[in-house]
């Protein structure tokens, strides 16, 4: 007989002393395979290995398959699943009244690119802290599989339709618009989804990602651009990315020729190993032309597109105090008797 | 005419027709955009500071420059303030408008016209005086480019010396209106100055009106509903405001920004509040629930093509019950409608904002004084029934200048509702967001953030049970409803209770609310000294409708329900709420036509409804 006990070695925790079970959701209703459980999964791990208190964050989402997905991770962060395509707006104002609350919006092409795209296009423009992830299937996932605005000309539905319009590229247009931190991945590029989700957590502004993510049940089939197989095919990766969080040492050394090293608002560095020569991910209107050129020539091009770390939020371009507005006490919110009295002196 | 005991257009050769004393309704009519407001303001002003009382009602277009406005003053020493139908004093500027603002007018009523508009040709049964503006303005201001703004001052000064205004009055009025600028208040001065001199020595008081000093305005404050409501969000404790402009509601987060901007920075330099111009409604009313999700006091301003955006996120705070207060100033729909014009064409669609099973709380001002102490009520009722609650102003109230009492500060502390802490979490280890723990169907709530494993919870507008998890089990979905209803039943004895004016037990009864309440003070007493009718009057202040609603009409024969819209919006209301039997006891008066609503519309069509 053993004259040990053998005991279960402690669950391996993070750096606020939770296990990444402590990051875990409901069990997901999402068809087997979708590309969506695939995100929840980075986004646990990232979050996990962040060490994000999950009190602090919140999960705003909009209407569709993705924008159930906040159910399956992070019960103990608040959801908020709100009304078709108006995420941003129910996002915008959680952040205001708690500037202290890490928001990871989760949106999908038909919330953001159709119903959605006018309060997409000004959140990008105020600079909100939030992560803002499109779950990116090309489809209607929810509704059963009509074609949605990010879908590629002369993409087709099970039914044989083709798609005779031209997608919009979100990254594209957040770029253009003033997001901070873009980039664009795919749910099955495990390593580069998982990267840029950490780094996503170190941006002080709004990230913007564009995760490619298959529906399994509507549009994986041939002739679709936005299935696994398509994306085996056609990726692109601009960048081999890596992150170093502010609060691990660094000891691998990079060769600053072949490496744009960023260093995040919290002093976390991110790295990515040019895969392509003289990519300037700070440079905006490359950006943009460089998405271009991928549409034309038929890749799907993932990695950081653009990053900015000195533009100040819309938090902190709106000065508000660093007490979250919510919990102001009456003393704060409630101006004197004195003050009510001059006001009707002046009416008088 | 109201004073029709005179001829005064036979008093002339220096017999003083007779005096009609602190009641007359003045309309000064001019294109916008030509500087007549602060003339108009002053004049108000001054009336006010004799201790007068009296009200100011703008009538403007949709349209920045160019277009018609009629500005209407009424002085009136019994008190009342509502729109009067006749107009007895005519200041007529606009070329465009003369001749109908003339031909419009009672006989023996009074014309002061711009010299070369030459009217006293139209009409021989009125009193007619010209004034040269353009010959009186050039001396007293050299610029050219000034002059415009400066011509409507000259009326002011001949208004003062036909009606005996005090000058010191005007003069003080004028301190005030160009407060830090002293140079603008030296050169209105002097036009007002150069009317008053030109009427004192070429005009020959023909009209019977006059201002005297009386005492009625002592401490009185004046002041607008929006700038009312926007001081009492600020008492209120608002920590959040969002809003998309839109006529009439604009004026309200303008002035609440500079209210804020001057009180609640905090000692760090920095904002206790925030606000944000939205791309539309839409994000204005989820920025608001998403601000009220996590616990921020969140409002919007807006009228009602923003109300009709706001639907659907409506229904989700409805549902998912998020606290926000929204601030309707109604104006004429449908569609476009008249965006310049008054109306309370919202109510209904507004009760039932959204799909499915829908109810709001609504609360009602009528006065400057409500607008700014229904913002404390609405804030504290959102937070304790965790839902939107819309304040239902109306352009009459919002953008008219108005006499009240001056606002008392705030005596009850600020609500916040059922909030559970990171303490009481410790305590009870964990909760159901939805499960009526107190029987007044209102649930607990945390806020994101609160720092406990047991704190969050799943907000959703899909079917949820008490746990707030996903369900589409029929008994857990009538349950949460039905439950939800009890919530806005007991929201029933929270909402401002109304105001019974007189409940003398007579068979008339009217029930009016928000503006109209100023025109049924006055048609009660026409109706008392004319008809020898005494009718009661209840004003309702808010929706769901309290106890003392349901009294008044068991109590009454006949309950006229006076309202500014076409569809008896809520009468409808009340028709659902009120025992069978009592439906036929109500009455609609309902005028729509943009005009503030006016005292004899009502008394007239209570009397031919009466059968009198
Ligand atoms: C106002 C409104 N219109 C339409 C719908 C129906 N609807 C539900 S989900 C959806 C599309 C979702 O597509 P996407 O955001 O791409 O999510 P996916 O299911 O593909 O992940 C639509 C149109 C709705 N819920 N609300
Ligand atoms: S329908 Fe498509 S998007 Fe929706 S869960 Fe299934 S695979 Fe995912
Ligand atoms: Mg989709």
């Amino acid at each position: 007989m053993a004259s040990t006990p053998s005991r279960t070695p402690p669950p391996k925790t993070n750096r606020i002393g939770l296990t990444v079970l402590d990051y875990r959701g409901g069990k997901t209703t999402l068809c087997a395979g979708c590309g969506h459980n695939a995100i929840s999964e980075r986004i646990i791990d990232a979050m996990y290995e962040m060490g994000v208190p999950p009190e602090r964050v919140i999960k705003p989402s909009g209407i569709g398959c993705s924008s159930k997905s906040p159910a399956y991770f992070m019960s103990r962060s608040h959801s908020f699943n709100a009304v078709h395509g108006r995420m941003p707006s129910v996002a915008t104002g959680a952040v205001l009244a708690n500037r202290r609350l890490i928001a990871l919006g989760v949106s999908g092409d038909g919330d953001t690119a159709s119903i959605g795209i006018g309060q997409f296009v000004h959140l990008m423009r105020r600079n909100l802290p939030i992560i803002y992830i499109i779950e990116d299937n090309g489809v209607y996932g929810l509704t059963k599989g009509q074609f949605s605005a990010t879908a590629d000309l002369g993409s087709k539905l099970k039914t044989g339709v083709i798609n005779d319009l031209p997608p919009i590229d979100t990254c594209a247009m957040a770029i253009t618009l003033g997001a901070t931190f873009v980039g664009r991945s795919f749910s099955g590029d495990k390593k580069q989804l998982h990267s840029m989700l950490k780094a996503a957590i170190a941006h002080n502004g709004t990230v913007m990602l564009d995760v490619v993510s298959p529906c399994v049940t509507f549009n994986d089939h041939e002739g679709s651009t936005k299935s696994y197989k398509y994306m085996k095919d056609h990726e692109e990766p601009l960048q081999d990315i890596s992150f170093v969080p502010a609060f691990e040492e660094i000891n691998v050394e990079y060769d600053p020729g072949a490496t744009v090293e960023v260093t995040m608002h919290d002093g976390s560095h991110l790295r990515l190993r040019k895969l392509e020569e003289d990519y300037d991910p700070t440079d905006k209107i490359n950006a943009i032309k460089r998405l271009g050129e991928a549409h034309d020539k038929n890749e799907v091009l993932t990695g950081v597109f653009y990053v900015n770390t000195q533009a100040p939020n819309f938090i902190e371009m709106l000065n508000i105090t660093d007490e979250p507005l919510a919990t102001l006490p009456e003393s704060v919110t409630r101006p004197g008797r004195e003050v009510l009295e001059k006001a009707m002196e002046e009416l008088r | 005419m109201a004073t029709t005991d005179v001829a005064p257009h036979q008093a002339t050769g220096g017999v003083q027709p007779k005096r009609v004393v602190n009641n007359m309704s003045l309309q000064v009519a001019t294109v916008n955009g030509s500087g007549s407001q602060s003339s108009n303001t002053v004049l108000l002003r001054s009336i006010f500071q004799m201790g007068v009382p009296v009200s100011g009602k703008n009538l403007f277009p949709s349209n920045i420059a160019g277009l018609p406005t009629w500005y209407t003053i009424r002085a009136n020493k019994d008190g009342y303030i509502a729109r009067k139908k006749e107009i007895d004093f005519v200041i007529a500027m606009n070329p465009e408008t003369a001749q109908e603002d003339v031909m419009s007018l009672d006989p023996g009523a009074v014309v002061l016209y711009d010299e070369p508009l030459n009217l006293s040709k139209l009409r021989n049964d009125l009193i007619f005086y010209s004034v040269p503006y353009d010959k009186l303005v050039a001396p007293v201001c050299p610029e050219a480019k000034l002059r415009k703004l400066v011509r409507n001052m000259i009326y002011v000064g001949v208004v003062a010396r036909l009606l005996e205004i005090d000058m010191a009055e005007v003069e003080k009025a004028i301190r005030k209106q160009f407060a830090k600028k002293v140079k603008a208040a030296n050169l209105n001065m002097a036009a007002v100055q150069a009317g008053f001199d030109y009427a004192a020595a070429s005009l020959t008081k023909q009209d019977p009106y006059f201002i005297q000093r009386m005492d009625k305005t002592r401490g009185k404050i004046i002041v607008d509903g929006n700038s009312a409501a926007a001081l009492g969000c600020m008492f209120a404790g608002v920590t959040v405001v969002t809003w998309y402009p839109i006529t009439p509601s604009s004026s309200l987060v303008e002035t609440l920004i500079d209210y804020l901007k001057e009180h609640r920075i905090g000692p760090d330099g920095k904002a206790t509040f925030a606000v944000v111009q939205a791309e539309d409604e839409l994000a204005a009313i989820g920025m608001v629930v998403g601000a009220g999700w996590a616990g921020a006091r969140s409002m919007t301003a807006t009228a009602g093509p923003g109300i009709s955006l706001m639907s659907e996120f409506g229904g989700l705070a409805y549902y998912a019950e998020v606290p926000g207060v929204i601030w309707d100033i109604q104006r004429v729909g449908p569609s476009t409608g008249l965006p310049t014009r008054t109306s309370q064409g919202d109510i209904l669609s507004t009760a039932f904002l959204s799909h499915g099973d829908t109810k709001h709380i609504l609360l009602i001002p009528n006065s400057v004084a409500e607008c700014f102490s229904m913002a404390q009520d609405a804030f504290n009722l959102a937070e304790q029934f965790q839902t939107l609650v819309f304040v239902m102003s109306d352009l009459d109230l919002g953008m008219n200048n108005w006499m009240s009492d001056p606002f008392e500060y705030p005596t009850t502390p600020i609500k916040r509702g059922k909030v559970l802490t990171k303490e009481d979490l410790d305590r009870l280890g964990g909760f159901a967001r939805y499960k009526d723990v107190d029987g007044d169907g209102i649930g607990y709530r945390t806020l994101p953030g609160t720092d406990h494993p047991a704190a969050a919870y799943f907000t959703r507008g899909t079917g949820h049970n008490e746990k707030s998890q996903y369900s589409e089990r029929p008994d857990d979905f009538e349950h949460n409803m039905e439950r939800i209803n009890r919530k806005f039943e007991t929201a029933r004895s929270f909402v401002p209770r109304p105001e019974l004016i007189s409940n003398a037990k007579t068979k008339v009864g009217i029930i009016a609310y928000g503006t109209s309440h100023w025109a049924i003070l006055e048609s009660r007493d026409q109706l008392r000294k004319e008809y020898n009718i005494e009718a009661d009057y209840l004003r309702i202040r808010a929706y769901p409708f309290t106890r003392e609603v349901h009294e008044f009409i068991e109590q009454h024969d006949r309950v006229y329900v006076v309202e500014q819209n076409r569809d008896a919006q809520m009468l409808s209301l009340l028709k659902l709420d009120v025992r069978p039997e009592l439906v036929t006891r109500l009455r609609s008066i309902a005028h729509i036509h943009g005009l503030p609503l006016d005292a004899r519309s009502v008394t007239d069509e209570l009397i031919s409804m009466e059968g009198k």
